[in-house]
């Protein structure tokens, strides 16, 4: 019984330190030496106004931009209000006639050979910013031909926007998709 | 596996390695109280906390007062988060307005957070506010790890000391595990975090224009809330162009590290580390990793000091990384050969399937065996995507009893337990006494360990089959046919043994899974802790026996492969059925 009074106290003391000044600490320390990323990576258009984050997706599907992996978020693709995957198991038959649809859509605009995983099959988050570049430079000649710009020109422009893998061999190459359409509105 | 995938999970195992010697040897001198690098800061703290809580750090305490003062705390620890999460709305820091939670979903999240289970039935942006984050849910993540960590410690001792009944002082072994251990670290590793893109901030959730605007298709509703329905009654429903979205905000970086290294798992955001602001870059994932399995790995050595022979620490540790790297080859292998009926309509393959493009198939799978084989649980890629054979490496690594490097001490005691089974029978065999660490094994030890290995197990077999024949059980499938099955197995596994991943498709937030769930939590979490207080009682109370020529050698090879021998045939035998029914059968179904 000697033992109740340690356990209130104990709980009360370690919410202070573990909840409030371990926090706060964490937030000053960020907010002085990282203030760009402990905000949310925003990235603002030439006019300064903020269009986004380079850390999540956004939905395009307009023939004149890259467009983005699947994304399985509720309401509406991309909601970043409700970030998730699809859950859908390997045999689901919904699941599977749904990626045949997304690579009809892709065949559709004229693209051939085998299609990129990434590109028909959803994110985990729902948010994924990224498509690896094989699933980008795939895009290239719709893109092409609905902006009228030369596809040499465009693929420099993909090529140069692959983020590579961390310190030469962490992770995977891949392209940031907002942060590519950003670039192609500002030719 | 491609080569820079190699690369980097070799470089992965060679920086967990080289850290547990170091952390190992520091823990150990937290534990035995003696001065640390930390002290001059620290142990003026730590007087005032024993001082303002009325604790005497020189009171030893028995197994059952060290038992009971552990439940006190988690009881107290659980009242506080249940009132927190009910009263919400009432409370500062809540600029998103979210409502309270109701009493099923709270209790089972108290629950959960108590048990460091976190298991989530509920989303986190859009249900909890920055002040349960903070002084509820991320307070749980680290006394909760720290308990567990406290109780390993105490059986260390039961195998060290002679002749007494005193294991220690749960206090101060609570004090010192929040405030030297994971205090620290996580300060260091939650700016690390920050550098990559985490984010840390109290703003209000910002509201931005879409570049090209997406359309969202709802149900329309008359003027009095009811849905329009057209002639054959199917729901009327409109498309809405959706110009701007919301992004959440919040304190996420300095929940993410002790999430990590707590082996807690509860997601700041509904998506876990496979969202962008948890786990933004292949960097963040790498330390995220080894944060999961920093502190079980270390405390291996840490035994390995305080029994006075580190080569004990060094084998237990060699069984964990044996079974872990070979469910990472597995998954690996099976993640790369990808789903032939995805396959089959002009698709690359490998399973992309709920995972991020930035962490790749390496960096997705390492992180599934380190969540599932420690008791963690935050995930970086859904499970419930994952191919048949796939899935079944996680609920396997669960099934387990959550051993391979498990939680942030229940890893560590649950393999002691382990280790006294594969003595015990290893005598049998040999017809000897059997002995480990000196000490002699009998009749309440093993009732104890049978204890400690069993109840999860038990747990999860009587409430699956329950759920099977409950309708709402059933119904909350998200998936047709056996990998609902699996859906729910993985559920109930990870329940009871204080895991938290889930098969995510399956819908939690009903009574039937937030009930069972709460008590499947509590059993998998107390039972076997107060049962190896017990043990460790009994332990310390018995004579040391030096090491005779009879003596099974505990700390070489042969009985490292003895005891990982004995860990999956007592896995196997328990759940191969269950497995054979899901995550087999689908795979036979989907390579037909």
């Amino acid at each position: 019984m000697k033992d109740i009074k340690p356990a209130i106290m104990m709980l009360l003391v370690f919410t202070v330190i573990c909840g409030g000044i371990y926090p706060a600490l964490v937030t000053g320390i960020a907010q002085a030496i990282f203030p760009r990323q402990a905000n949310g990576s925003l990235i603002s258009d030439t006019n300064g106004k903020v269009v986004g984050s380079a850390l999540i997706g956004q939905p395009f599907s307009d023939p004149k931009y890259f467009w983005p992996r699947p994304s399985a978020t509720a309401e509406f693709g991309y909601n970043p209000a409700a970030s998730g995957g699809s859950n859908a198991g390997p045999t689901n038959p919904a699941y599977l006639r749904t990626v045949g649809e997304r690579v009809k859509t892709l065949r559709d605009t004229g693209v051939t050979g085998q299609v990129p995983a990434d590109l028909v099959q959803a994110s985990a988050s729902g948010l994924d910013p990224h498509i690896s570049p094989e699933a980008a430079l795939l895009q290239i000649p719709r893109v092409a031909v609905a902006r009228g710009i030369d596809r040499e020109k465009l693929h420099k422009i993909v090529n140069d926007s692959i983020e590579d893998r961390q310190f030469g061999f962490i992770g995977s190459p891949r392209v940031n998709v907002l942060v590519l359409n950003l670039e192609l509105a500002r030719l | 596996m491609n080569s820079y995938e190699l690369l980097q999970t070799i470089l992965f195992f060679v920086v967990l390695l080289a850290l547990v010697k170091p952390l190992g040897s520091f823990m150990a001198r937290v534990f035995q109280g003696e001065r640390t690098f930390l002290s001059p800061v620290l142990a003026p703290c730590e007087i005032l906390i024993y001082r303002i809580s009325g604790v005497k750090p020189e009171d030893e305490m028995g197994w059952r007062r060290y038992a009971g003062a552990m439940l006190f705390f988690n009881l107290a620890l659980f009242a506080s988060l249940f009132i927190l999460l009910l009263t919400q709305h009432l409370l500062p820091l809540n600029p998103q307005k979210v409502p309270a939670f109701t009493w099923q979903l709270a209790l089972n999240t108290a629950v959960s957070f108590t048990t460091n289970t976190n298991w989530q039935a509920y989303a986190g942006e859009q249900s909890v506010s920055y002040f349960t984050q903070m002084a509820g849910l991320a307070v749980h993540n680290f006394v909760s790890a720290a308990t567990g960590m406290a109780i390993a410690i105490a059986v260390i001792r039961g195998f060290v000391r002679r002749k007494t009944s005193m294991l220690g002082n749960f206090w101060v072994d609570l004090s010192r595990c929040t405030l030297y251990i994971l205090l620290p670290i996580s300060m260091i590793f939650s700016l690390a975090l920050v550098s990559q893109g985490v984010i840390q901030n109290f703003s209000v959730y910002r509201t931005m224009p879409l570049i090209q605007a997406t359309s969202q298709v709802k149900p329309r509703f008359d003027d009095q809330g009811a849905q329009f329905k057209d002639a054959k009654g199917n729901p009327v429903v409109e498309s809405v162009s959706v110009k701007e979205v919301q992004i959440p905000m919040g304190p996420v970086a300095s929940q993410e590290a002790i999430k990590e290294l707590g082996t807690n798992g509860g997601g700041f955001f509904n998506a876990n580390s496979a969202h962008p602001f948890e786990n933004p870059t292949p960097v963040s994932n790498f330390i995220e990793i080894l944060l999961i399995l920093l502190i079980p790995g270390a405390l291996t050595y840490t035994f390995g000091v305080m029994v006075g022979n580190t080569r004990q620490g060094w084998a237990l540790l060699g069984v964990m990384l044996l079974i872990l790297i070979t469910a990472f080859g597995v998954l690996q292998w099976a993640e790369s050969s990808g789903n032939p009926l995805v396959a089959r309509q002009g698709v690359q393959s490998i399973n992309m399937e709920g995972k991020e493009v930035r962490n790749g198939l390496a960096g997705s799978n390492l992180f599934t065996v380190a969540t599932t084989g420690t008791s963690c649980g935050a995930v970086n890629s859904m499970h419930d995507s994952l191919t048949p054979i796939g899935g079944m490496i996680p609920l396997s690594l669960i099934l387990l009893g959550e051993i391979i490097f498990g939680g942030v001490g229940s890893g560590l005691y649950t393999m002691l337990a382990f280790a006294i089974i594969a003595v015990f029978v290893s005598g049998l065999m040999i017809g000897r006494t059997p002995e480990y660490l000196g000490k002699k094994i009998e009749v309440r030890e093993m009732w104890m360990s049978i204890l400690i290995i069993l109840t999860a197990g038990v747990t999860v077999l009587i409430l699956s089959g329950i759920a099977m024949i409950t309708p709402q059980a059933v119904a909350s499938m998200a998936n047709p046919g056996v990998h609902g099955l699996s859906e729910v197995l993985y559920g109930l596994a990870s329940m009871s043994n204080n895991n938290g991943s889930a098969f995510a498709g399956l819908n939690a937030n009903v009574n039937f899974y937030n009930l069972s769930g709460s008590l499947a939590m509590t059993i998998g979490r107390y039972i076997p802790a107060v049962a190896v207080l017990a043990m460790a009682g009994s332990l310390a109370e018995k004579k040391y026996i030096p090491p005779s020529l009879g003596t099974l050698p505990t700390d070489k090879v042969p009985f490292a492969l003895w005891l990982t021998l004995v860990i999956l045939i007592v896995g196997a035998l328990t759940f191969f059925p269950a497995l054979a029914l899901g995550p087999i059968v689908e795979h036979l179904m989907m390579v037909g």
